[in-house]
């Protein structure tokens, strides 16, 4: 077990250089450099600011010097907030994407656990029928659209809840609310499908054949049992809540490190696209090897394996 | 047979039939734009400026003036060719990647899908953003961004079949037969994987409309002259407070879209393979 959680962090290390080296060769084949803008400088000016970032150099030198950065784990300057490391922006925004995460993340696992267990006990009634119709929409919903939608009702008509910038923990509702209804469409479809499963089983009919109670059998054979395709999505969740932050962050303004992103790539802030790519790729690889330790507590047939 | 069975079942399926027509509807609007549109796109009212919906503009102006509703059937090509030629690049990509790569097996087969591995598991939307960056956001940029991003499910599709189907009779009997390994490829291995590549193909579409409306949407996507639903929604964004009706519609558009093809796509992969449903 130890054994296999270290030789899945090692795999890590192959997949983070990697993705450093594509970044930064996607980041360099861009014709036009990031201080462009600042054209009617000075050559002299222009020089010492290419010599300050390397620029001036081959870009064989600038990769190495750049992953020899990296290894000690500095991030670089940022080009566009001038004094500011990206790893000063990323601790400082990381938090409050984390947060947002966070909550998103709870209220899917709820909402798309409870849903399906309704549906799939209810199976093919109306109740299971519009839960399952509202699933798919949730499905189809692209963010900005429910943003949109969540803006116009809770801000603008109804007046309840702020719909920009990150103060408070009411400001946290609607994004979080925005956030987690795709994957938890995405959860409710699937626990209905992994539940309706289980209850074809035969052990399902033993149960009921000793006269136990429904609610028991639910709660300790049922959803025990199904709980394992809803852990091995786990992963790919936190991608689409990686994604989905970036842009729910950019329409409620808030200050977290999805928005920086979107921004950078707008002002080619290139070392701050890469270092937050990095980041995004080191969770979601942290999250991956979590849900591979959670899956072998809950099953223990993968642990022999 | 089958073919008519799936139409007998469609016919009973009011939401599937609803979900074609909207289809339908979208396609003619994206291929008979001209005519269908009852302004030209970039005609400009100046006594009909940031109006809410009339009968002389169904969906009302937008800031110059123009006709909200023709520019959302305008804004469909756009959005509807991004969604049909990136995933039909996807496919091909991804059939023939998926198809040498299992026929080959062992040690090319481990190498090819650790790329595909790596890819799988970073964020699409953060990949297309960085592949557009340097390929640039025009209309095939972004398209050719969303290729490069969503051909490896495919691809791991096209391989697992073919690893399966490799081992099958038939494919050993060509191969005596001395049978090339591109012709295995594609009159053995891919004709035989149709079903299930229509069904990704269904899903792949709307996740390729929806990708490019979220980057058009924070103005990382499709860029003027060209206009999108999404960024017809971009537009609307600025006037939230005041003139809702011009990011509703095109929002509105966007998902019923997507919501149709979603669909069908569940309507269609029960009925080819009804043990995949909850997959």
């Amino acid at each position: 077990m130890i054994k296999l959680i270290f030789r899945r962090f090692l795999w890590g290390i192959p997949v983070l250089f990697f993705v450093a080296s594509l970044t930064f060769s996607l980041m360099h084949v861009v014709p036009g450099g990031p201080f462009d803008k600042e054209k009617n400088l000075p050559p002299a000016i222009q020089k010492n600011i290419e010599e300050k970032y390397h620029l001036d150099k081959p870009v064989i030198t600038q990769y190495l010097l750049y992953m020899l950065s990296l290894s000690k784990g500095d991030l670089g300057p940022s080009y566009k907030y001038l004094g500011r490391n990206v790893n000063d922006i990323i601790s400082q925004t990381f938090p409050v994407s984390l947060e947002l995460g966070l909550w998103a993340f709870v209220i899917a696992i709820i909402l798309g656990i409870s849903t399906g267990i309704i549906s799939a006990v209810r199976v093919n009634t109306l109740i299971d029928r519009v839960s399952q119709f509202v699933a798919t929409a949730g499905i189809s919903m692209p963010n900005f659209v429910l943003a949109v939608l969540l803006i116009l009702i809770f801000s603008e008509y109804l007046k309840a809840l702020p719909a920009a910038l990150w103060e408070s923990s009411r400001y946290a509702i609607l994004p979080s609310l925005t956030l987690s209804l795709g994957p938890a469409a995405y959860i409710s479809r699937l626990t209905r499908g992994s539940i309706i499963d289980i209850l074809g089983k035969d052990y399902i009919k033993t149960a009921r054949a000793k006269g136990l109670s429904e609610p028991l059998i639910l709660f300790k054979h049922v959803i025990r049992n199904s709980i394992s395709p809803i852990i091995t999505i786990l992963g790919p969740l936190g991608a689409t809540l990686v994604t989905g932050s970036f842009i729910v962050e950019y329409i409620f303004s808030i200050p977290g490190m999805g928005k920086f992103f979107i921004t950078a790539v707008t002002n080619r802030d290139y070392p701050l696209i890469m270092g937050i790519t990095l980041i995004y790729s080191a969770l979601i690889i942290i999250a991956n090897i979590f849900v591979d330790i959670l899956y072998s507590v809950i099953d223990p047939r993968v642990r022999m394996k | 047979m089958k073919r008519w069975k799936f139409f007998e079942r469609i016919k009973r399926d009011k939401i599937a039939l609803f979900s074609i027509a909207i289809i339908i509807i979208t396609c003619a609007a994206a291929l008979f734009a001209p005519y269908l549109s009852p302004y030209p796109f970039a005609v400009q009212d100046p006594g009909a400026i940031l109006k809410g919906p009339s009968l002389k503009y169904l969906l009302g102006t937008d800031r110059l003036g123009r006709d909200l509703l023709s520019r959302i059937i305008y804004g469909s090509r756009v959005s509807m060719l991004v969604g049909f030629t990136s995933s039909l690049l996807a496919l091909i990509i991804g059939a023939i990647y998926g198809a040498i790569s299992g026929l080959a097996g062992q040690r090319t087969d481990n190498f090819m899908m650790r790329i595909v591995d790596i890819v799988y598991s970073l964020p699409d939307l953060l990949l297309i953003i960085l592949i557009s960056v340097v390929i640039g956001r025009s209309v095939i940029g972004i398209f050719l961004a969303l290729a490069l991003v969503s051909w490896v499910t495919i691809a791991r599709l096209v391989r697992g079949e073919a690893l399966r189907l490799k081992e099958q009779l038939f494919v050993e009997a060509a191969r005596g037969l001395g049978a090339s390994n591109l012709r295995i490829i594609f009159v053995h291995l891919l004709p035989n994987t149709v079903g299930p590549l229509i069904v990704t193909l269904t899903f792949r579409i709307p996740a390729a409309i929806l990708a490019e409306s979220t980057l058009s949407f924070v103005g990382l996507g499709i860029t003027p002259p060209f206009s999108s639903w999404g960024t017809l929604a971009n537009d609307g964004w600025s006037a939230i407070k005041f003139y809702p009706h011009l990011i509703i519609f095109p929002s509105f558009a966007i998902f019923l879209t997507i919501l149709s093809f979603n669909y069908l796509g569940d309507t269609l992969r029960d009925f080819l393979d009804p043990e995949m449903r909850y997959k």
